[in-house]
């Protein structure tokens, strides 16, 4: 194992009486695809919310290659290289999808107020680099025909790429994709399983999302974390997961894991 | 559909340079002549008409609209020149010089579109909903105002009287305070630019900035008392050669407390901010109020002066101006220049790294600080931009009045400056300029003019006269308008498009789902799955 990328040791996060996450810990190697999954309401956007700074934990740390990240704002968790997609897509609508990338160069560009207004050469630099990102990031996710579109009226599957192609254009050293097929069919769900690939064969950037999608989570991870009730209740290789009965209890239910379901079902068939 | 953001083509637009002289010719005449007392007295019946309030509101609000037309119209370049130039540059003062009360107007019209553009930033651009914009522009008045007046006197012979242990020794002390804390909120902003803020410097940032407060405080407290000697020799205020000193610092003021009302306020959103703004603008002119040593109260300032440069002093009296006249044949030249710097910095902004941010935290706050923009950072500019704009609007409108007082800066004036946003087209840059215009030759012209038209005709009943109803007129317009073409007048092209993004989704479910398979709809998900609604609450905590 070349290193861990982000350590996360101990998290948690309290809401009132309500603990969302309690003393999580999960490592991610450098250049991995790893997945959370877990029943809803089991913590895992509150997990993601707090290592990109949404949500500062309770107790616990974060470290992104040894650099502690908690209690810095969400840009400046950016700004060190965790970028993010939202499970609800969230892009800015009255924007064009090159717009939408360039904002997302927004950590790496350095012109200023004054320069602007002066439109210094740092500014035009700048200005050619964001659009130079936005085009290559366009064409990596394969919307370089929507380049001048406002990005709401992109298709669906497409609108959830672009939300990957403007994290990509913060240059991260992680990438948190919230959920990144729903609402996908299976044709598109294909098509994202091969760019999350792409994203960390071509770019380097390592992976971790939240998933319903077991079909994408089992061919895709190399590492699943599984949350439930805010607790991590296993951990390992995809076929580790697969068999572990804490986990069918969780999702199927405690009759379920013992086998009790599949004999009731009997005699209807 | 297709390629979006492109302008619609124009090219079936027929040509109007024609059109465009013509109307400019016309326009000119008319104002040239309705604006001419000796030429209408002479022109019997003809000149009566004229002279009509409502005929010479209408005169005014054609050939302001030469400028608009030139901007509008496809027509050749040189003629959209002519016209523009032509207009502001030359007819617009030569109808001035006969009736001043055009250049007046002209200028307002101007301060207004300036203080729209800067609340445009805050509220069309940035989102955030400002209901003290005011404020800023008061700040701007009454930095002038204080020192360019009588006032400046009466304070420093105040502080002659009451040193209060004031002297050079507090001079010293108060420069060094204010140098000290403010190179020590440097160095913090700096160290927790890229590491999280410990309770040490959150409290040491927040000692320090008291500490400049305390300090400015304490440095403009021992000039004054350092300069009380000199009272009698200010008696009318600073000399005028200060006045472009105080230009600067009227935007540099403005934008400090543009800051200042910031940092504890931009942390809410919407509504919130919306009321606290509206708080804090009053707050301003409550301390205009009472602060009665250094604004004189209700009373007011007066008279304030204008800068005079002689060499324009001089052109305008070759060009056949009064004295009297001069300052504000001055004013209006000055109003142009800024309108033009401040159209230029807004153009600049918004296609910029900047502007692209205001536009994104509008859109969605939490995915734009999630793309890296600083969102307090951001706001604050915004709000700093905004309220320079209004800061130097307000000087030049100090010395345009020569009078200001506290009901110069009242919460309806900063409802006048939002409706001209929203009128004109939140966003658009042409727009609200337009909207200022409207609003203003609305309220200043057109409206009393049709007061004071109908005034003495006899059947109309006294309760209904349109002179008693002005604001009710005025209301019905801004309702109509909302109604008829919530976009504005002269939309911003983002805006356009989402509001016409919907009007096509409305229709597509007014027609059942028939088409929502074929349209590529952003807002229609596919079938099979249902997301999880792991509630993301983000943004709430910070």
């Amino acid at each position: 194992m070349s290193g861990n990328i982000l350590e996360v040791a101990g998290v948690t996060k309290v809401f009132g009486g309500l603990t969302a996450v309690n003393d999580v810990t999960m490592n991610i190697p450098e250049r991995s695809i790893v997945s959370v999954i877990g029943p809803n309401g089991a913590g895992k956007t509150t997990f993601f919310n707090m290592i990109t700074g949404i949500y500062e934990p309770t107790r616990g740390t974060i470290r992104l290659a040894g650099r502690e990240l908690v209690g810095l704002r969400p840009d400046q968790v950016t700004e060190a290289g965790i970028a993010r997609t939202f499970q609800n897509i969230r892009l800015f609508s009255t924007m064009t999808s090159e717009e939408n990338i360039m904002v997302g160069r927004h950590s790496r560009l350095k012109s200023g107020f004054l320069d602007a207004v002066l439109r210094t050469k740092k500014f035009h630099d700048g200005e050619q680099e964001a659009r130079d990102a936005a085009r290559i990031m366009l064409d990596f996710v394969g919307l370089g025909k929507w380049r001048s579109e406002l990005a709401t009226n992109l298709p669906y599957g497409d609108q959830r790429k672009l939300e990957i192609a403007r994290a990509l254009a913060t240059t991260p050293k992680l990438i948190l994709l919230d959920e990144p097929a729903a609402g996908m069919n299976p044709r598109e769900t294909e098509d994202l399983k091969a760019l999350i690939r792409r994203v960390r064969d071509e770019l380097g950037v390592t992976v971790c999302l939240i998933e319903h999608d077991m079909r994408l989570v089992m061919t895709l991870s190399e590492h699943i974390t599984v949350l439930d009730y805010g607790t991590k209740i296993a951990e390992g290789k995809p076929h580790q997961v697969r068999n572990d009965p804490r986990v069918m209890e969780a999702y199927l239910g405690r009759g379920a894991a013992a086998g009790d379901y599949g004999k009731e079902e009997r005699p209807h068939a | 559909m297709t390629a979006a953001l492109q302008q619609k083509p124009r090219a079936s637009a027929p040509d109007r340079t024609i059109l465009l002289v013509l109307f400019f010719i016309v326009t000119s005449a008319f104002l040239l002549v309705s604006h001419n007392g000796d030429l209408l007295g002479q022109m019997g019946p003809v000149g009566t008409a004229l002279k009509n309030p409502i005929v010479e509101a209408l005169m005014v609000s054609l050939f302001l609209a030469n400028i608009l037309f030139a901007y509008l119209w496809k027509a050749a370049p040189w003629a959209r020149a002519l016209v523009s130039v032509g207009s502001l540059l030359f007819v617009l003062p030569a109808a001035g010089r006969e009736d001043t009360s055009l250049l007046d107007l002209s200028i307002q019209i101007m301060i207004f579109a300036a203080l729209a553009l800067g609340l445009n930033i805050v509220v069309g651009l940035a989102g955030l909903l400002d209901l003290g914009y005011v404020a800023f522009f008061a700040v701007g008045a009454y930095t002038w105002g204080i020192v360019g007046s009588p006032r400046f006197a009466e304070i420093l012979k105040y502080f002659g009287e009451n040193p209060g242990g004031t002297n050079s020794g507090t001079l010293a002390i108060g420069l060094v305070l204010t140098a000290v804390t403010a190179a020590s909120m440097l160095y913090i902003s700096r160290l927790t630019a890229r590491t999280a803020p410990t309770a040490a410097t959150t409290w040491s940032f927040r000692l320090a900035s008291v500490g400049v407060v305390a300090g400015v405080i304490l440095t403009v407290r021992a000039l004054l008392v350092l300069l009380a000697p000199q009272a009698d020799g200010l008696a009318n205020g600073l000399n005028a050669g200060f006045f472009w000193l105080f230009l600067a610092l009227s935007i540099f003021a403005a934008a400090a407390v543009g800051v200042l009302i910031g940092l504890p306020v931009l942390k809410l959103k919407g509504d919130y901010l919306a009321i606290i703004t509206l708080g804090l603008g009053e707050v301003i002119r409550v301390l205009a109020n009472n602060l009665d040593l250094y604004s004189a109260g209700s009373q007011g300032i007066t008279p304030i002066k204008s800068a005079s440069v002689p060499w324009f002093d001089a052109a305008a009296g070759a060009l056949g101006f009064a004295p009297d006249q001069y300052y504000l044949l001055f004013l209006y030249a000055l109003v142009l220049v800024m309108i033009g710097l401040i159209l230029t910095v807004n153009v600049r902004l918004d296609r910029s790294r900047i502007g692209r941010a205001w536009i994104a935290i509008r859109d969605d706050e939490v995915a734009a600080q999630a793309m890296g923009v600083p969102l307090m950072q951001t706001k604050l500019i915004a709000f700093a931009t905004g309220a320079s704009f209004a800061g130097v609007m307000g000087m030049i409108f100090a010395a345009k009045q020569q009078f200001i007082s506290p009901e110069s800066f009242v919460l309806n004036q900063s409802i006048a400056i939002l409706s001209m946003v929203i009128l004109g087209g939140m966003g658009s840059f042409p727009g609200v300029i337009l909207g200022a215009a409207v609003v203003t030759l609305l309220n200043l012209r057109i409206l009393p003019g049709l007061g004071e038209a109908t005034a003495n005709i006899s059947w109309i009943p006294q309760q209904a006269n349109p002179g008693q109803l002005q604001r009710l007129i005025f209301g019905a317009i801004l309702v109509a308008m909302m109604l008829l073409r919530p976009e504005g007048l002269l939309p911003n092209r983002r805006r356009q498009l989402e509001l016409h993004h919907d009007d096509n989704q409305e229709d597509e479910s007014a027609q059942g789902n028939a088409g929502a398979l074929g349209t590529a709809s952003g807002d229609v998900y596919s079938a099979g799955y249902a997301p999880a609604k792991e509630d993301d609450k983000a943004g709430g905590s910070r």
